[in-house]
């Protein structure tokens, strides 16, 4: 490397072939492209998401009013959770970079150790996730709508086997949010439940009791194909893992693979980085 | 304008081996980016819970979160993904294109959604 920091190459012998003008491997430079791409696919998703966003203003769900769970406790923590999931990606970017710095000192064990650390992160988020989407899919005992447009909020979740009449303390919020909001008990709650027209809860693909539709849809979709980005993420981790235990890349000379798939990872950290912001905070 | 054709960091090339000296210096890059990173993450959460959106206040915070998130992004890409330390050509081949891809994008999206929005307001049931 000394010899070649002071050496000048002209211009055209470098475009010319016979090396890199981008002083990168093939390798490397097609994942960067490959990452734009990626890049320009997920930025579609979130202006597509933003533009909904902003043409539904007023009726759009806040994010720290949908997201204010933590697994095992019933309070109220906005954004808590999906703070920890960024955290948690966060440092397994952190402990990825780390076995890159490890591979280009030549050091096997450190690129073990911290590259089984970015799995287990990874993993992480992927439970972290799976429970945030079991939440949102589950959702709160939800409202019904009435022949008149009506819509009252449950205060009591009714089991699957159970009716209203079943469940103790059964009531109904009227005007949930607003100035006369009051809460209707007993009888009169049973028998306004019984007349619904449709009970709201949770979310799925074509309605949701936090918004419009199109929330939810793009709630699966974003977080859903990020998802499956950290999925397949964590799948070449572990590929590029046991090369590592195989010593393929000592003989090989070079932990190139290792840079490679930490950009792929990086990236992956770096949409969340956007999706947190743009779904969750905004 | 600065030649782009002299090889001034060519540390990441095959042919390259870091020293432990080194190793040290990129640890230490790295702890400094992650502690960054997590101060940022930790100021934004407390400003989403602490200030409600539709408060006075809340349009600069709006605005304070897509500053937060770009220097996130930032740091993200230069120092994680070494950008930062590539050749210049590189750089601009992979950050040019998109970013006038998407800031048309952007631009279309605003200038529809809010044109939709206004219709919205004046129709809605």
């Amino acid at each position: 490397m000394a010899s070649e920091a002071t050496q000048a190459v002209d211009s055209s012998t470098l475009w010319g072939g016979g090396r890199s003008p981008f002083s990168v491997s093939y390798g490397k430079m097609m994942m960067w492209f490959f990452l734009v791409s990626d890049a320009l696919t997920f930025s579609g998703l979130l202006v597509a998401y933003g533009y909904a966003r902003h043409a539904y203003t007023g009726a759009w769900p806040i994010g720290e009013e949908v997201f204010y769970s933590l697994p095992g406790l019933s309070g109220h923590y906005p954004l808590i959770y999906v703070a920890l999931m960024t955290f948690i990606l966060i440092i397994s970017s952190v402990t990825m970079v780390l076995a890159v710095e490890a591979g280009h000192r030549k050091d096997d064990k450190g690129v073990i150790k911290w590259l089984a650390w970015t799995i287990i992160g990874g993993f992480f988020f992927l439970g972290s996730q799976a429970w945030e989407w079991s939440h949102f899919i589950h959702g709160t005992p939800g409202y019904i709508t009435m022949a008149d447009n009506a819509k009252y909020w449950l205060t009591e979740e009714i089991p699957n086997n159970k009716t209203a009449a079943d469940v103790a303390n059964f009531g109904l919020i009227a005007n949930k949010g607003s100035e006369n909001e009051r809460v209707i008990e007993g009888a009169e709650a049973v028998s306004i439940y019984e007349d619904k027209v449709m009970h709201v809860q949770g979310a799925n693909m074509t309605i949701n009791e936090y918004g419009p539709p199109q929330y939810g849809n793009f709630f699966f979709f974003i977080t859903g194909f990020h998802g499956f980005h950290v999925f397949s993420g964590v799948v070449i981790n572990i590929i590029i893992f046991i090369q590592v235990l195989k010593g393929v890349y000592r003989r090989r000379g070079h932990y190139e693979m290792v840079e490679k798939t930490g950009l792929y990872w990086h990236f992956v950290d770096l949409v969340w980085v956007f999706v947190f912001t743009f779904f969750y905070l905004i | 304008m600065e030649r782009d054709d002299l090889i001034v960091n060519d540390s990441y090339a095959l042919n390259n081996t870091h020293s432990e000296e080194q190793g040290v210096e990129i640890r230490k890059k790295i702890i400094k980016v992650t502690v960054l990173l997590s101060v940022i993450t930790a100021i934004e959460v407390a400003l989403g819970i602490f200030i409600k959106q539709g408060t006075t206040l809340w349009p600069v915070v709006k605005w304070s979160f897509i500053v937060m998130t770009l220097i996130k992004a930032f740091y993200i890409v230069a120092v994680f993904m070494h950008l930062g330390d590539e050749r210049k050509s590189l750089r601009y081949v992979i950050i040019l294109p998109y970013a006038l891809f998407i800031l048309y994008l952007l631009f279309i999206g605003i200038t529809e959604s809010n044109h939709i929005n206004e219709i919205w307001l004046q129709y809605k049931p």
